[in-house]
């Protein structure tokens, strides 16, 4: 078994399992029915894509593992994702301020993942791309209207931004698994997205009346498997069936 | 229908065409062009469905409800699901655009179209309900993951906007 590999696989399908999961909370809970609507959808696009890559894993661990023994069985430390996504649901804004951060970059390592040589995590990739260019238009969209909107939502968005802003360079980290995936043509060199990204992303914010974060100091973790307070919540919440009822099915 | 099916069995196909969509019941899988390749080996009918968007829940139940029709026929079906190449709305067949017009639901644009649609820049979709253009753009997500909300404003009613998937 190519562990590298299934490390690699966690590290991408993690996010969006649990960005996944933090959108599924707002549903019935968005501030009017179309947004909520589309958080929803949006949360549906993720998990789906985060079935993909865990049927993916499971069939490389062997065994007795399945998609749903790593979404909901492992422990926190075995969780890959960056930080940003665990973020909680403050207020719309941080809602929209996570997805957008989150989405610009998604659909660059997505791209990027469609000319990998393991053909599973490209197909995966080239259906991604189409669902993930639809999130981003959606994100961008509220960004501008956010921004540009009342001094409240401008204000709050702002906020937002500059509060999630220090996560963002955790988006670009490689773990060791990683650079052994980039070498053999496998994984993205996700160092070479950052400099197009954080463009792309000032872009948006200046045409959104927003500033632009400086940030000297980072935060980073998530991908090491240490992750903020958030994330226990988060997972004492999705993983309670499986634990609670080991094996139940729908 | 994709031309890679063009040489299967009438027979098989009937019974495919016989499935439809859940959320879509007038839309057979065959003209929303989820159906990628039919294999029949030792008397197993092996189906590769493609799905429309990687979270969509209907596939599953497309996926027993293939099984279920071949059954009824006495035969056995083996259903997989391919990624690549991934699904587009330009598998949709003409047959299953006018379906779904009738249905009450505006068929996909062209890409280009489709966005500038969905930004509002201009009004090109029509309302399926009574033909006009004048149509205005609710919400970018609609009741499932392919279709967007829209609303015409000479009759009024909303409807969805199966979305242009490239």
């Amino acid at each position: 078994m190519n562990n590298n590999l299934v490390q690699y696989i966690y590290g991408i399908a993690d996010n969006a399992l649990i960005l996944g999961q933090r959108l599924g909370e707002l549903c019935g809970h968005g501030p009017s029915l179309e947004t909520d609507i589309a958080m929803t959808n949006m949360s549906l696009d993720l998990l789906g894509q985060t079935r993909s890559y865990y049927q993916y894993a499971a069939q490389l661990l062997g065994e007795n593992a399945t998609e749903d023994t790593i979404a909901f069985l492992r422990r926190e430390r075995e969780y890959k994702n960056v930080l940003l996504v665990e973020q909680p649901n403050t207020d719309f804004a941080y809602s929209i301020a996570r997805q957008f951060l989150f989405d610009i970059f998604h659909l660059s390592l997505l791209e990027g993942l469609k000319n990998s040589e393991d053909e599973t995590l490209a197909a995966i990739a080239e259906k991604g791309i189409k669902e993930v260019s639809y999130h981003t238009r959606f994100s961008s969209d509220w960004i501008r209207r956010l921004g540009d909107g009342t001094t409240e939502s401008h204000d709050r968005i702002q906020a937002a931004i500059d509060d999630l802003w220090v996560y963002t360079d955790e988006l670009f980290h490689q773990t060791d698994a990683d650079k052994v995936m980039v070498t053999e043509n496998i994984g993205v060199d996700t160092t070479k997205l950052k400099e197009a990204y954080y463009k792309k992303v000032s872009a948006v914010l200046e045409e959104s009346t927003l500033n632009t974060p400086v940030m000297e100091y980072f935060q980073k973790g998530g991908k090491q498997g240490i992750h903020s307070e958030h994330m226990g919540y988060l997972l004492a919440d999705m993983q309670y069936m499986q634990r609670a009822y080991p094996n139940m099915n729908w | 229908m994709t031309e890679q099916l063009q040489h299967i069995d009438k027979k098989l196909l009937e019974i495919l065409g016989s499935v439809s969509d859940p959320e879509i019941p007038v839309l057979s899988i065959l003209d929303m062009g989820v159906v990628r390749s039919v294999n029949v080996e030792n008397d197993i009918i092996e189906i590769a469905i493609t799905p429309t968007y990687s979270g969509c829940p209907a596939m599953d139940a497309i996926g027993d409800d293939i099984k279920k029709a071949f059954k009824e026929k006495g035969m056995e079906a083996k259903v997989s699901l391919v990624l690549a190449p991934a699904w587009t709305t330009d598998w949709i067949t003409p047959k299953g655009r006018a379906e779904l017009e009738k249905y009450g639901i505006a068929a996909p644009l062209s890409a280009e179209a489709d966005k500038e649609a969905l930004l509002g820049n201009k009004k090109l979709v029509k309302c399926p309900q009574c033909g006009s253009f004048n149509t205005k753009l609710i919400s970018q997500f609609g009741s499932t993951a392919c279709k967007a909300l829209f609303q015409c404003q000479d009759c009024l009613e909303p409807f969805d906007y199966f979305k242009c998937l490239k």
